[in-house]
C-alpha cells in the first residue's frame, strides 16, 4: 500500500465536495486528509487529497475522478517532484515555567510561532512537511496536548509543470 | 437582439422541442404542477401518463433502448422522485441515456425539510452520469442542453435536473446556446492509432481469436463494424446479455451468449481462446465468471469509450480508448482476410456436441414458448423481458439478429423492468411488434401500469411464464441451499386474464403445449395489448450454468 497526493481541479459549485469524496468512499478508500481552496482561475477550485491504496485502486479512483463531469483536472502529485507543506495549530498546557521555556525552545528549532497565550497554555503555529508537523508534536505530547487542528497537505509540482496545464485525458 | 422572455415551465418545453422529443413519461404533483400547465397546451410532445414513477422510468429507458434516442420523464419532487431511483440506477448500470425531470419545493424553501422535500440529487449522486439543481432560470436553458449532450456522448448514462418550482415560474430570455461547451467533460473518439494497428497485427496473427461483444457495440451503432470484422477474418462472435442483436445468431460464426446461462460453446470458445476481441464490454462477473481464469490462454484487445472500464477488472494487453465504430472501421481497413478453417471446426465440434437443449415432452415447456414466439415473429420483433428464469431462456432460445430488438436489465437485473418498459419500446417504435416475456413474479412489481398500456391502445403482447416461484431464485436453492424454498414460493398469485379483463384488456390462458400457437396466433392478429398466462412446469431450471466462482469452462447442466 502506498500513499498517494492528488490534486483534483473542479468547478466551483455547490455539490462537488460530496461528489468527489462519495467516490471515495463508496470504492473503500479512506481519505487520509483533504484541502480544498479557491484557485488562480475563476469558479475552479483545487483540493489535494491525500489516500492510501495500491496502484491499480488508485488508477481506478483516477479514472472514476476524471469522468465526474464537475472534475477538470486529476494529478497524482509524488513527492519526488513536488513541494508540500501542512499547517497545523497546536495548543499545549504550560503549567510550569520550566516547561514553558523548554516549549519556547522547541518552537525555535522548528522555526514555529507561539500565536496565544495564557498561563496555563500557548497554541504553537507549524508550517513544515507533514513529517515535521508530526515530529514537532511528538515532542509537545509530554507537555500534554489540549488540542490539534491540521489543515491537511497541499502541494504543488516544482518548477514551471503546473496541473491546470495537463489536459484531462487525451483529447 | 433581444430575445422572448419565457417561464422556466416554458423553457423546459422549448428545450425538449429543440432535442427533438417527442414522447415523455410522468406523473404530476405539486412541485412540478407548473411544468404540467404548459404540457397540457403543448401538442407536440405526447406525455404518458403511467402509474407509478418507477414505471415512467423505466418506459423512457425502454423507449431509449428500443430507439437510440434518449428518454425523457418527470416527476414530482419527495415521493415522486424517490420512485425514480431504482429506474434511474437500471440506466445508470446499462449506460441508457435519459434526462429525468423531477419537481423540487422552491428555492427559499429547500434545506427546511418543506412538504415533499427530499435531496434527490444527493440521493442520484451514484447512479447518474450527472445531476442537477437549478438554482436560477437564466441557467435552466443551458443545463437542459448539457444535460441531453451529457447522457447521449461518451459512455451514455442518464442524468437528473432538479427543478424549483419557483423557477419553473421565473421569467427569463430564452436563448438555446449554439454549442455544449463543457471543460470537463471531453470523451475521446478516435482511438489511438498506434494500439490500433497493434490490435489489427494481433487479430491478423491469432489463431484462435474470439470476439466479446457488448452493449456498448448498440450504444455506438457498430453492428455493421463488428459484422465486417467478424466475416472479413471468420472470427466467432460471443455476445453479452446486453450484446444481443449485434451480430445475427442464425450466422454460424455465432456463439450466442457467454458466460453464467451462456451455451457451452462460447464458454469453452473463450475459455480456449488465444485472442479475446473485447467490444463494448465491462468484464462483469456473471460474464467472466472466476476472474483469474478469464482468457487465461489469450490476450486481451478492449476497446471502450470509458478509461475507467480498461483494466478495472481484468488487465488487458492492448487497451483502445475510443468510440468502437470509429476504432472498428479503422481496424477493418488493416485486416486480412483469413479462414481459420482449424479453430472454426473445433467451434463445429462443440456445438455438434453440447448444443442448448431442453427436454421438449408434452409439457408447455417455457423454451418452447421462446422457440415458438421467434417462429410467429419471424425473429423480427422487438423482446423485451423481465428478470428471472424467463429473461434467460428469452436470451436463449430466440435468435437475435437485429440490435436493438432485444431489451433486458443487464446490469441492475431489475425485477419490474420489463412490462413498462415494452410500453416504452412500443411508444418509441409503433410499427414493431413488441412482445415482453415477463415471470410472474416480476410482472407483479410493475402490473398496474397495464392500465397505462390499455388506456393508450398499445398493441403489446405480454407472455407471462407462470412458475408459481420466484423461480430463479428457487433454482439457486435447490441447487445450493438443498431445496429449502424459502419465500419463494407464489402462493397468492392472481388470475392474470382476469386482471386484465378488469382493465378492459384481453387477456388468453395458456395450459397445454397445443394451445400456444393459437393463443400467439390471436394475441398478435388481434392487434391491441393482450395478456398471455403460460402455465408452465414448476421446477424447470435454466442450464447450462456456471456457478458463482466457477471458471466458465466449468459448467451444470452440459454432457
Ligand atoms: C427488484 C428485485 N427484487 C428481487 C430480485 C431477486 N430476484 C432475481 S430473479 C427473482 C425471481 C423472479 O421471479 P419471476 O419473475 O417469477 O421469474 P422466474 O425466475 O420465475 O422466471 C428474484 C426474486 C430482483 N432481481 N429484483
Ligand atoms: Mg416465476
Amino acid at each position: 500500500m502506498m500513499r498517494h497526493t492528488i490534486a483534483v481541479l473542479v468547478k466551483d459549485h455547490p455539490g462537488v465536495l460530496a461528489r468527489v469524496a462519495g467516490l471515495f468512499t463508496r470504492r473503500g478508500f479512506n481519505i487520509e486528509s483533504l484541502a480544498v481552496g479557491h484557485t488562480e482561475e475563476n469558479n475552479i477550485s483545487r483540493m489535494t487529497i491525500v489516500v492510501e491504496g495500491d496502484e491499480r485502486a488508485l488508477e481506478q479512483i483516477t479514472k472514476q475522478l476524471n469522468k465526474l463531469i464537475d472534475v477538470i483536472r486529476v494529478r497524482d502529485i509524488f513527492p519526488s517532484n513536488s513541494v508540500e507543506r501542512e499547517l497545523a495549530l497546536i495548543k499545549v498546557n504550560t503549567n510550569s515555567l520550566a516547561n514553558r521555556s523548554e516549549i519556547i525552545q522547541m518552537v525555535d528549532i522548528f522555526r514555529a510561532k507561539i500565536i496565544d497565550v495564557n498561563s496555563q497554555m500557548m497554541t504553537i503555529e507549524t508550517t513544515g512537511t507533514e513529517d515535521k508537523v508530526n515530529a514537532l508534536i511528538e515532542l509537545l505530547k509530554p507537555f500534554g496536548l489540549k488540542e490539534v487542528v491540521r489543515t491537511g497537505k497541499i502541494a504543488l509540482f516544482r518548477g514551471s509543470k503546473s496541473v491546470s496545464t495537463f489536459k484531462k485525458q487525451e483529447e | 437582439m433581444s430575445y422572448m422572455k419565457l417561464t422556466g415551465a416554458q423553457i423546459v418545453v422549448e428545450c425538449l422541442k429543440k432535442e427533438g422529443v417527442k414522447v415523455i413519461f410522468g406523473i404530476p404533483g405539486g412541485a412540478i404542477m407548473p411544468l404540467y400547465d404548459i404540457l397540457y397546451s403543448e401538442t407536440s410532445i405526447k406525455h404518458i401518463l403511467t402509474k407509478h414513477e418507477q414505471g415512467a422510468a423505466h418506459a423512457a429507458d425502454g423507449y431509449a433502448r428500443a430507439t437510440g434516442n434518449v428518454g425523457v420523464c418527470i416527476a414530482t419532487s419527495g415521493p415522486g422522485a424517490t420512485n425514480l431511483v431504482t429506474g434511474l440506477a437500471n440506466a445508470y448500470l446499462d449506460s441508457i441515456p435519459l434526462v429525468v425531470f423531477t419537481g423540487q419545493v422552491s428555492t427559499n424553501l429547500i434545506g427546511t425539510d418543506a412538504f415533499q422535500e427530499v435531496d434527490i440529487n444527493g440521493i442520484t449522486l451514484p447512479i447518474t452520469k450527472n445531476n442537477y439543481v437549478v438554482r436560477e432560470v437564466r441557467d435552466l436553458a443551458r443545463i437542459i442542453q448539457e444535460a441531453f449532450y451529457i447522457a447521449r456522448t461518451g459512455r451514455p448514462g442518464p442524468v437528473l435536473i432538479d427543478l424549483p418550482k419557483d423557477i419553473q415560474l421565473a421569467q427569463t430570455e430564452f436563448k438555446y446556446p449554439e454549442k455544449v461547451s463543457l471543460n470537463g467533460y471531453k470523451p475521446t473518439f478516435s482511438g489511438h492509432i498506434q494500439q490500433i494497428k497493434i490490435a489489427a497485427q494481433e487479430i491478423n496473427k491469432a489463431k484462435k481469436p474470439v470476439i466479446y461483444a457488448g452493449g456498448g457495440v448498440i450504444s455506438s451503432n457498430a453492428s455493421s463494424e463488428l459484422r465486417d470484422l467478424a466475416f472479413q477474418a471468420n472470427i466467432p462472435v460471443t455476445t453479452t446479455l446486453m450484446g444481443l442483436g449485434t451480430f445475427p445468431e442464425t450466422h454460424s460464426l455465432s456463439l450466442g451468449m457467454l458466460g453464467m446461462h451462456g451455451t457451452a460453446y462460447a464458454n469453452y470458445a473463450i475459455s480456449a481462446a488465444d485472442l479475446i476481441i473485447a467490444l463494448g464490454v465491462r468484464f462483469d462477473d456473471r460474464v467472466t465468471g472466476k476472474l483469474s481464469k478469464f482468457g487465461s490462454q489469450a490476450k486481451i484487445i478492449h476497446i471502450d469509450i470509458d478509461p475507467a472500464e480498461i483494466g478495472k477488472n481484468v488487465l488487458v494487453d492492448i487497451p483502445i480508448v475510443g468510440d468502437l465504430k470509429k476504432v472498428l472501421k479503422k481496424i477493418n481497413e488493416m485486416i486480412e482476410k483469413k479462414e481459420n478453417t482449424e479453430w472454426l471446426e473445433i467451434i463445429k465440434d462443440w456445438k455438434r456436441k453440447y448444443p442448448l437443449k431442453y427436454e421438449n415432452n408434452q409439457e408447455l415447456k417455457p423454451q418452447y414458448i421462446i422457440e415458438e414466439v421467434y417462429k410467429i415473429s419471424e425473429g423480427k420483433a422487438v423482446i423485451v423481458t423481465d428478470v428471472g428464469q424467463h429473461q434467460m431462456w428469452a436470451a436463449q432460445y430466440y435468435q437475435y439478429t437485429i440490435p436493438r430488438t432485444f431489451i433486458s436489465s443487464g446490469g441492475l437485473g431489475t425485477m419490474g423492468y420489463g412490462f413498462p418498459a415494452a410500453i416504452g419500446a412500443k411508444l418509441g417504435c409503433p410499427e414493431k411488434r413488441v412482445i415482453c416475456i415477463s415471470g410472474d413474479g416480476s410482472f407483479q412489481m410493475n402490473q398496474q401500469e397495464i392500465a397505462t398500456a390499455v388506456n393508450n391502445n398499445l398493441a403489446i403482447t405480454v407472455i407471462i411464464m407462470n412458475n408459481g416461484y420466484l423461480g430463479m431464485v428457487r433454482q439457486w436453492q435447490e441447487l445450493f441451499f438443498n431445496k429449502r424454498y424459502s419465500s419463494t414460493t407464489l402462493t397468492g398469485n392472481p388470475d392474470f386474464v382476469k386482471l386484465i379483463e378488469a382493465y378492459g384488456g384481453t387477456g388468453i390462458r395458456v395450459n397445454k403445449k397445443q394451445e400456444l400457437s393459437p393463443a400467439l396466433e390471436k394475441a398478435l392478429s388481434l392487434n391491441k395489448f393482450v395478456l398471455i398466462d403460460c402455465i408452465i412446469p414448476g421446477e424447470e431450471n435454466v442450464f447450462p450454468m456456471v456457478s458463482p466462482g466457477s471458471p466458465l469452462d466449468q459448467m451444470i447442466g452440459v454432457d
